[in-house]
């Protein structure tokens, strides 16, 4: 088992003619990832990388059966990306487009509620079951399977701390990169449902920063719902009020959303944050020694 | 990206919303004329783009032609923040009796714009928020059926008892639910939004605030934009792919990817120093970004060492350390430099860094900790 994407996944790429979604493409192929179709408008019938490619996301399930997208287009595009995704019959939209405007993301997802498909992203580097299925753009060499379930804002930031767990002798179940946009897909609070309901998954890492109150927010559903360790880290505890930290959604506004608040609300319901990556595998160990 | 009150106003008029009558003015004379003009009393405020211009003296009423020009004259000029007034609004004196706040902005949470509304107007929204939060009413606005006058006449019943008033608050509401979405704003904000003493509801001070993804599609408003100095730099980075914040400390740092960047930053506080900016080159592998990097970090004269932090993905290591030896060719580097480098090609990438005999580390905290090393003063800082 494993959350959201397993050997079932059968993927279509938004995009898949494109630098990037090619680039990816040919990656996620490489590490095993069940790649079935492509949409690119105007190039529909013709093959990329040996996968068919089609005008529509619906023509491209119908054929192929794809239940679950990954977006590559361009930002202004992305929005509709998604719409067509989830109107073509699709269960999973993984958006990776940096810069989509938010207004668009609060149609999109408002949509994708009313239909039930489920949204990974905007600006988000994807996810992957380790040796499974990788929809995103991590570089598949530092995972390993096992039992850590990983939720994350951040993408680099996520690889380092993937490999303190990796190096560490720390497998994972899937790590999910949820994306820096102020309004975004799947967040915190589903995600910890999915890992505390999945059996593979014992013990879960949190990585969040600044900006906003879903730290705290996943706080509070950890104390009132969730049974298994849970382990946090917050990026972001040096940065100036009032500045964008690169990701949209990364700001300290009218000195709420701050990383002190944040570290703080964890710790009141007994999650202890790490400092540093390399204490991340350190209190995992400890959180399943304690639970065994 | 945020406008002055004296713009985001004359949006507020080309959508009909009532305001006062007014003119922004760049020098005394030209506020004595407006003032002339408009008639006693007039109220003149500072045009600036931080918040708490009230409490720095930035508003001042005036009943005569001598408070105008002295008032002008105190303001234009005046620090607040760090931001000069180069530029103040004088605006009709209108008596009022009472006064509210409305504002739209995007909830996070149900991934919505929502309305707030409150009848605590004419203070900061921030502290309501933090003492009272009860008195801030917040609605929902499902994205399908927008601003629908049954919504609008719910916010307004709770503010208004006076069906006259409520009526020309559903009206009200609705235009500045449009304007919201017409323009990709981040936030509206009216506040205060007063009842005058002839029953008319009425902004007296406007706010508004853009979602940067957005102005792509918004050309007219990205033309408002006044970037400070700082925000200058941050531009001019942002035109060769990085993301760039200048901060205060001492140890200037180069790091792929936002959250890293701010975990990076944190470990450098974390042994004791001071970052001295925030630093993503973005996850492509092109070695000419890694040299506008450097010079990025040489252009700020308190970097006493750079710290490069890299985990490659995308990114591959052996094109970051081949654009930091370019980098080094082309500009003089007289500071340490402390890189780490892991992920994609992370081994052909330390082998060209240590050719050119710098110093290599293992992990984010030995980079910490061997830049807070080599850099001369730099725990001596405050806390």
């Amino acid at each position: 088992m494993s959350i959201l994407i397993n050997k079932n996944t059968k993927l279509l790429v938004q995009g898949i003619t494109g630098r990037d979604g090619s680039f990816h493409t040919a990656k996620m192929k490489a590490y095993g990832t069940n790649i079935v179709a492509g949409v690119s408008p105007g190039k529909g019938g013709q093959t990329h990388e040996g996968i068919p490619v089609f005008n529509t996301v619906e023509e491209a399930v119908k054929s192929t059966g794809a239940n679950t997208s990954i977006i590559f287009v361009p930002a202004p595009f992305a929005g509709d990306a998604i719409l067509e995704a989830a109107e073509g019959g699709i269960e999973l939209v993984v958006c990776i487009s940096e810069g989509v405007p938010t207004l668009d993301m609060v149609k999109a997802t408002a949509y994708l509620k009313k239909k039930g498909v489920k949204l990974i992203g905007a600006n988000c580097p994807g996810l992957i079951t380790p040796d499974e299925a990788l929809v995103g753009i991590l570089p598949g060499n530092i995972f390993m399977k096992g039992n850590v379930g990983l939720m994350s804002r951040s993408g680099t930031l996520t690889y380092e701390m993937v490999n303190q767990l990796t190096t560490n002798g720390l497998g994972q179940s899937t790590c999910v990169g949820i994306g820096g946009d102020p309004v975004a897909g799947l967040y915190y609070q589903e995600l910890l449902q999915m890992f505390e309901d999945d059996p593979e998954t014992e013990a879960i890492v949190l990585i969040g920063e600044i900006g906003g109150d879903a730290e705290e927010r996943a706080a509070q559903y950890i104390k009132e719902k969730i049974s298994k360790p849970v382990v946090a880290f917050i990026a972001g505890q040096t940065a100036p009020p009032g500045k964008r930290m690169g990701h949209a959604g990364a700001i300290i506004s009218s000195g709420s959303g701050t990383a002190a608040e944040k570290i703080a609300a964890f710790e009141a319901v007994g999650v202890p944050v790490a400092r540093r990556p390399v204490e991340i595998p350190v209190l995992v160990k400890q959180l399943l020694a304690k639970r065994n | 990206m945020k406008i002055h009150e004296y713009q985001a106003k004359e949006f507020f008029s080309r959508y009909r919303i009532p305001i006062t009558r007014e003119k922004v003015c760049y020098t005394i004379d030209e506020v004595a004329e407006v003032a002339g003009e408009l008639g006693f009393p007039v109220v003149v405020k500072a045009q600036v783009l931080v918040g708490g211009r009230g409490k720095a003296g930035g508003v001042k009423l005036a009943k005569s032609m001598e408070e105008a020009r002295a008032a002008a004259g105190k303001i234009l000029g005046m620090d607040i923040k760090g931001c000069t007034v180069e530029k103040v609004l004088v605006a009709e004196g209108v008596k009022f009796n009472s006064e509210f706040y409305v504002g739209l902005t995007i909830d996070r949470n149900s991934k919505s714009v929502i309305f707030m509304a409150s009848a605590e107007g004419g203070v900061e929204i921030e502290e309501v928020a933090k003492e009272n939060p009860d008195a801030i009413h917040k609605f929902i606005i499902d994205p399908d059926l927008g601003m629908s006058p049954f919504m609008a006449r719910k916010i307004a019943f709770r503010l208004f008892e006076d069906i006259n008033l409520v009526k020309q608050a559903v009206d009200l509401f609705q235009k500045l639910y449009q304007l919201f979405i017409d323009t990709d704003a981040s936030l509206v904000e009216i506040n205060p939004l007063v009842v005058t003493d002839e029953g008319k509801l009425l902004a007296l001070d406007g706010k508004m605030n853009f979602d940067d993804n957005a102005l792509y599609r918004q050309p007219a408003i990205a033309a408002l934009n006044e970037p400070d100095e700082d925000e200058k730099k941050e531009i001019e980075a942002k035109e060769k792919g990085l993301s760039y914040i200048r901060l205060d400390g001492t140890i200037g740092c180069m790091v792929n990817g936002a959250g890293l960047a701010m975990a990076t930053m944190d470990m450098i506080k974390y042994f004791g120093g001071q970052p001295a900016n925030f630093l993503d080159i973005g996850g492509s592998s092109n070695p000419q970004k890694v040299v506008e990097a450097m010079k990025l970090l040489m252009s700020d004269k308190n970097v006493h060492v750079v710290m490069i932090n890299i985990f490659g993905g995308i990114t591959r290591c052996d094109d970051v350390a081949r654009g930091l030896i370019t980098a080094l060719n082309q500009i003089d580097v007289n500071i340490p430099i402390v890189v780490r480098l892991s992920g994609t090609n992370a081994k052909e990438g330390l082998e060209i860094i240590k050719q050119a005999n710098l110093p290599v580390v293992n992990s984010m905290s030995e980079a910490a900790q061997e830049a807070m090393r080599l850099c001369k003063g730099c725990s001596q800082e405050k806390n």
